[in-house]
């Protein structure tokens, strides 16, 4: 009697109680968005825009009309479309490598293509400037230097966002079912014809994604266009960081700012749009099944062509740090190691520098802890189901809300926080938080990008039998759901992990001088002239590398194989 | 029209097909029966080229296809689960071949339709693929695959997944539509009244060979060894010695055959050829189980437990006289029901 009854009340409420449970766990991530993200922007661009309490809007159309902005945006554009494309070209046969070929020594190999990704920018720079610089190996070699041209910009690009599309592109492809080309051949397709129909279109969505990332990344480049683009070139970003920090223009930081958001926002909005369009189920099979050893020439040629890619693309600048390093000035050795730990006591150190290892984890992991909350209360968030019918306007909205971190200014962000965290009740200037709070920001990009996939691909009869079993809704996400999710949880936490500690647009303004984090370091370094200066800071960036490296080293023994669209 | 001559593959160290030797004429349909894992689906792979045998040759018409790639073999293949092409709609899977083929568009329209209305989905090919039951994915890939008109056609487990009623209904239709359109197909299934139903000529493999071939009834009637026996569903294989013009079974003596040869055999006891009497009469058995299984034969399969030990007996019965589980029984055997099996 008791049951039935129940049961009445409860499928009566079930369209709005759905609702409910997803605001209630959007409350979470949409407050620490609006306090820590929203707010500060807004809080920055007001300022740039109201300098004496007045709205100053004639500023608007003086930045906009300025020739020097214009070529400003127009480099910015198009470097980050050519970046695009070379990654693109670059990374989808790659994908097609790792996905579909088995040989020796893979699993490492895509450890490491990982780590340029979350190596900080500033690292990344100063990697290809040992490799493509004055005095690097090209001109060692050469006599060729590109530190100056354009190339330098785009190919460190490239090393930076390989394994966005090597990773999102080769999962959906190592998962697409190889007899859906088969079906194609035997109906009489060449095998272009039958990649060109048949693979291209199912790849469509995770091609896009990728060069959704890729774009977004290069458009809002900040370390590595300050580090290699010299005077001449500069992105939207490093105007910003230049206007705020160097030249102190606010209303022309604001209106940048303002101008790279719009951009953002329009693109992923495009995005969202075309994506949706092309989304279809596709039959897909577990990874292991597609993988086999090279067959014939044409596989033994791509493959090793990969290789050297890989080789000089991403081992070589990852290389040429390591050696850099430990080349001192009396031969090879540990010198600029057993500096770090000395206490020079100047301005620019007034600690010693390997204090900013322990700072950059201590930073990273509170960062990660915060990402991974906010993060998954927003994958839960989306997942939860309603009545009838697919996600809401609502969803979408938050959704592509949570991705916007990723394609605004950290520089804005990181000033941002200054500016408008500096009152009670939200005075967190004197707080140790103040950088993980940054952090966690593109943080939780990731840690929902990672979830959300794995989520979603919970069968709901899992959840149904769990259901009719006795289970109640929390009872069912702790039985059912989270066992599924909890490996990749690991991996997203990784990525947040990582992310954090190579953050730098944002930590440069808000790390105080005595406690910098290990890119900061790194900058502080590349900043001043000298031989022992450089030499530090490709000591730091070993370190750094050592640590993303170790971490994904890990991340790939959790990796399950539909882990996550990263 | 197809010849496999002596062709072997090999996935590491395991054989999935070793000298196989096949010939199918044309407009035969030809099933291949046997359990998962004999090598059925890797003989239609390397028939489409899709696996490259690693000796022996694949011949069509007469002419090796080593070198010919898979879209130039003119063969059709229906795959297992279908692999419809989930961003197309029904009429761009079925048009898919045609493209390929340089039809022109207005011909491949007519030819979709034509063929839809073959396989009963006149007017389907604004349909989406996801949005069709099971029987209609298949129709629409048996479709797909017969578009190109291909000169020979393989299907793999075509009707594995559907259910009873719609699998026969089926194989009626498929066998229809082959003799109709002159296709010449080549079949693999696990399940064998769906080979005996589809087949001109039944192929049974065994660990990737073949094991014997022949029309459904030579097969069903004369199982060449004790595996093609144990696969078709008899359990009544038993070690007996013939002596002269008799055979001694653990379950009594019965007349052999003048051709048998004396000593040890392997014999099999077809269920049919278990008469049942009072007790008292021939073997002593208990009725141990009792399974009706439905269908227009209305017979029953009854599993006998001797009452001296022995290994127990299958035997079926019309549903009339069928006895009740518990009830003991007389059993002989009918002389003309005794298998005798060659091989292992």
């Amino acid at each position: 009697m008791d049951v039935t009854r129940r049961e009445v009340v409860r499928a009566k409420g079930r369209f709005a109680s759905g609702n409910l449970v997803r605001l209630g766990l959007m409350a979470v991530p949409f407050v620490f968005f609006g306090l820590f993200f929203a707010y500060p922007v807004a809080a920055i661009v007001g300022r740039g825009l109201r300098p004496e309490g007045a709205w100053a809007f004639s500023v608007l159309g003086e930045v906009l009309a300025d020739p020097a902005i214009g070529r400003v945006l127009w480099f910015t554009l198009w470097q980050a479309a050519a970046s695009t494309a070379l990654t693109l070209a670059l990374g989808v046969p790659a994908a097609y490598v790792f996905a579909r070929l088995e040989f020796p020594g893979k699993r490492l190999l895509r450890a490491v293509l990982v780590i340029p990704f979350v190596l900080p920018t500033v690292v990344a720079g100063s990697a290809f400037l040992a490799l493509l610089g004055r005095g690097g190996v090209l001109d060692g070699l050469f006599g060729v230097r590109l530190d100056t041209s354009v190339w330098a910009i785009l190919v460190a690009h490239v090393f930076f966002n390989f394994a966005v599309v090597v990773r999102t592109v080769g999962g959906l492809w190592a998962q697409l079912d190889p007899r859906q080309e088969e079906a194609a051949r035997v109906l009489g397709a060449g095998r272009a014809a039958a990649w060109r129909r048949v693979v291209l279109p199912a790849l469509a969505p995770s091609i896009g994604a990728a060069s959704l990332i890729v774009f977004l990344f290069t458009f809002t480049s900040f370390g590595i266009v300050q580090i290699l683009g010299g005077p001449r070139y500069a992105t939207l970003e490093v105007e910003i960081y230049r206007q705020t920090a160097d030249l102190f223009q606010l209303p022309t930081a604001a209106v940048l700012t303002l101008l790279q958001l719009l951009v953002v926002v329009l693109l992923l909005a495009w995005h969202a749009r075309t994506v949706r369009k092309r989304e279809s189920t596709l039959s897909l099979v577990p990874a292991e099944q597609t993988a086999h050893p090279p067959r014939g020439r044409g596989q033994w040629a791509l493959l090793w062509a990969v290789l050297g890619v890989v080789g000089v693309l991403v081992v070589a600048p990852l290389a040429v740090l390591v050696e850099r390093s430990f080349n001192g000035p009396d031969g090879y050795g540990l010198t600029f190691y057993r500096q770090l730990f000395t206490d020079t006591g100047n301005t620019t150190f007034p600690v010693p520098p390997i204090a900013a290892v322990g700072n950059s984890l201590a930073y990273a992991a509170a960062a990660t802890a915060l990402a991974l909350v906010v993060g998954s209360l927003a994958a839960t968030a989306l997942t939860v189901r309603r009545g009838a019918g697919g996600p809401g306007r609502l969803v979408r909205g938050f959704d592509a809300l949570l991705m916007l971190p990723l394609g605004t200014s950290a520089v804005t962000v990181g000033f941002g926080f200054l500016v408008a965290l500096d009152e009670p009740p939200l005075d967190l200037r004197e707080s140790w938080l103040l950088v993980p709070l940054a952090q966690a920001l593109v943080g939780v990009p990731f840690v929902v990008r990672t979830l959300l996939p794995v989520l979603r691909a919970v069968d709901v009869r899992l959840r149904e039998s769990a259901a009719v079993l006795g289970a109640s809704p929390l009872r069912v996400w702790r039985e059912v759901d989270l066992p599924m999710v909890g490996r990749s949880a690991a991996v997203a936490a990784g990525f947040a992990f990582a992310v954090s500690l190579g953050e730098f647009g944002a930590t440069v303004f808000l790390a105080r001088p005595d406690a910098p984090t290990l890119p900061v370091a790194v900058a502080r370094f590349l900043g001043r002239a000298g031989e022992a200066n450089y030499g530090q800071a490709m000591a730091l960036s070993t370190l750094l590398m050592v640590v993303c490296g170790a971490t994904l080293l890990v991340l790939e023994r959790v990796r399950t194989h539909s882990a996550g669209e990263f | 029209m197809l010849e496999l001559d002596g062709v072997t593959v090999r996935f590491g160290t395991r054989t999935a097909l070793e000298e196989v030797q096949l010939a199918v004429a044309e407009r035969e349909i030809v099933c291949v029966l046997g359990p998962s894992g004999s090598g059925k689906s890797t003989l239609l792979r390397v028939v489409a080229g899709l696996q490259d045998p690693e000796s022996g040759a694949v011949r069509l018409a007469g002419q090796d296809q080593a070198r010919v790639p898979v879209h130039r073999r003119g063969v059709g293949l229906m795959f297992q689960d279908q692999q419809l092409f989930p961003q197309r709609d029904v009429g761009g899977n079925v048009a898919f071949g045609l493209r390929m083929h340089g039809v022109p568009a207005e011909r491949r329209a007519r030819r979709v339709a034509e063929l839809l209305g073959v396989v009963g989905l006149p007017g389907a090919e604004h349909r989406a693929v996801a949005s069709l039951s099971g029987g209609e994915q298949q129709r629409v890939a048996l479709a797909r695959a017969l578009a190109p008109q291909p000169r020979l056609l393989m299907l793999d487990e075509p009707l594995g997944q559907l259910d009873r009623g719609l699998r026969e209904r089926l194989t009626r239709e498929l066998r229809r539509i082959f003799t109709e359109l002159g296709t010449t197909a080549l079949a693999v299934t696990h399940d064998q009244s769906e080979a005996f139903a589809l087949a001109d000529r039944v192929v049974v493999m065994e660990e990737g060979r073949i094991a014997q071939q022949g029309t459904p009834l030579e097969v069903w009637r004369q199982p060449a060894s004790e595996f093609v026996a144990r696969f078709l569903g008899f359990e009544n294989v038993v070690t007996a010695t013939v002596h002269g013009d008799g055979v001694a079974t653990p379950w009594g003596k019965a007349p052999a055959p003048a051709d048998w040869p004396d000593g040890e055999v392997r014999l099999l006891v077809r269920p049919t050829g278990v008469r049942l009497g009072p007790a008292g009469t021939g073997l002593r058995c208990t009725v141990e189980a009792r399974t009706f299984r439905g269908g227009s034969g209305s017979t029953v399969t009854l599993l006998l437990r001797p009452a001296g030990g022995g290994p127990p007996l299958e035997a079926s019965c019309p549903l009339g006289e069928a006895p009740e589980e518990g009830d003991v029984v007389g059993a002989t055997l009918d002389p003309d029901e005794l298998v005798l099996l060659g091989g292992a």
